[in-house]
């Protein structure tokens, strides 16, 4: 074979890969960039309001966490075909499974009224007001789920998550130290000590990191994508690039206001977008889209996170592949879980702040039985065969899982116990 | 309105019947991480309650 033949050869396998790739690519990056939802996004601005740079070397950490929790979900669902839910049922009893899928219904629920708090508070700043909102969001939603195709939703939902991409753009429009980012931001260091409030700042940080719903909903969006066994390194290799993605967002959030609000108390990602605006209005813009965009692509991932997992139990046809008439059940799921969670930010005085605050006490719940039993599956060889976990994988899912379920807890109950860590 | 109930029900019984026994082989590892997880709950009932009882008094 000539160079020149050779050269053209490896292109072309190049070329399939990518178009295989594109093929299999969707409910890792999904998964990942959903996950800086609304909540994500107000816990990465103020921890760059709050210490600038200096902890943009501890998100990056956070990407092998990320991977190495959900690519095991990959598996499970390439090699069972079912999803969280029914897995957990099928394994540990009709106890462990009622108990996953009640918490998993409240924990989804209220974080999605989170995530409609963020996009209504999102487009408040450009005049549009909560109902108009919270109307746009449900249609919008009904369009991209109602058209009968797993494929269009994935496609669809996968522009969204370009658009989270908007942070990066407005990092540099802030002109960023470079040598500060890489001087502070790099290098492991605790700004100002390991106090309280510095461990209160990296706990959020985890907890934003791996919720309960990101399990439930990737193992159920690989079931309906249809992937097989063969496809399991294209999903690892997806879940690792969404990983990777949700990090880079979340690092570009934290050189937004590290740079410009630096020093200020943020509350709300909504907040941070209003005072950017005062600096340079297209910064302030783009983090309020960033905004609404972050809560729009977690609201349309939890709420298919719940109806997919009541679908499997209750033996309703639960694919996205379906069409409304013979999937009415999955639908009115999918419907009622969104709209009952619009209607509550629309009532006035309705306590959004403690629902903000109860998710986290609700999520710690469930978050360490869905990744401890998520753990058992992966070394059910009669199940997962040669896809069992290694030893080596369940060393460094363990320590992960335990770090995870220790640092969220004590997240959970400080948000009980305010005083805890301050 | 009642039929309705009373088929919810009976899918309820129907899955709790499915999965009355857990598939899973029940070993040293998986009922000491089951066991872990009872106590954890416990714990985390336990604070909310105590949690309840400050905010009433």
């Amino acid at each position: 074979m000539n160079p020149l033949s050779r050269l053209y050869y490896s292109f072309h396998k190049m070329w399939k890969s990518v178009q295989l790739y594109l093929i299999l690519a969707g409910p890792g990056i999904v998964v990942m960039v959903a996950d800086n939802d609304a909540g994500g996004i107000t816990t990465y601005a103020a921890t760059g309001a709050k210490y600038g740079f200096n902890l943009i070397w501890f998100l990056l950490i956070l990407i092998p966490v990320a991977y190495y929790v959900q690519e095991m979900t990959v598996r499970l669902g390439a090699v069972t075909k079912r999803g969280h839910a029914e897995a957990i049922f099928d394994a540990f009893g009709a106890f462990w499974g009622w108990f996953s899928l009640v918490d998993l219904m409240i924990v989804d629920w209220l974080t999605l009224v989170t995530e409609f708090v963020g996009m209504t508070a999102a487009l408040q700043i450009f005049g549009v007001p909560p109902w108009l909102t919270v109307m746009a969001v449900c249609v919008l939603m009904g369009i991209i789920v109602l058209n009968g195709r797993y494929w269009t939703w994935e496609k669809i939902t996968l522009l969204f998550c370009a658009l989270n991409l908007l942070y990066i753009p407005a990092a540099f429009m802030v002109n960023p130290s470079v040598h500060d980012i890489l001087r502070n931001g790099l290098i492991p260091n605790f700004p100002g000590g390991f106090n309280g409030q510095l461990f209160f700042y990296l706990m959020a940080n985890i907890g934003t990191t791996i919720a309960p719903w990101m399990l439930f909903f990737q193992q159920s969006a690989v079931v309906d994508k249809g992937m097989l066994e063969k496809d399991i390194p294209w999903g690892k290799f997806d879940t690792f690039l969404g990983s990777i993605l949700t990090v880079v967002v979340a690092v570009f959030i934290v050189v937004v206001t590290g740079t410009v609000l630096h020093g200020v108390e943020i509350d709300s990602a909504s907040q941070a977008a209003e005072s950017l605006m005062k600096t340079n209005h297209w910064v302030g813009a783009f983090m309020a889209i960033g905004l609404f965009d972050a809560g729009l692509l977690g609201a349309i991932c939890i709420s298919l996170a719940s109806s997919w997992a009541f679908g499997e139990i209750f033996g309703w046809a639960h694919s996205l592949n379906t069409k409304i008439k013979e999937a009415p059940w999955f639908y009115a799921s999918y419907f009622f879980t969104l709209i009952t969670a619009g209607l509550v930010v629309l009532i006035p005085g309705a306590p959004l702040v403690l629902i903000t605050l109860f998710v986290q006490v609700v999520a710690v719940t469930l978050l360490p039985a869905a990744l401890v039993f998520l753990i058992l599956l992966l070394n059910d060889k009669a199940t997962m065969g040669e896809f069992c976990n290694t030893k080596s994988q369940n060393v460094i899912a363990g320590i992960i899982v335990v770090v995870i379920v220790a640092l969220s807890t004590l997240y959970g109950v400080s948000t009980l116990f305010p005083s805890l860590f301050q | 309105m009642a039929s309705q109930l009373k088929r919810f029900a009976g899918k309820i019984r129907e899955i709790n019947q499915r999965y009355a026994k857990p598939r899973i082989e029940m070993s040293g590892a998986v009922k000491f991480a089951l066991m872990a997880l009872r106590v954890y709950l416990l714990v985390l009932v336990a604070l909310l309650v105590y949690k309840f009882v400050l905010l009433v008094r």
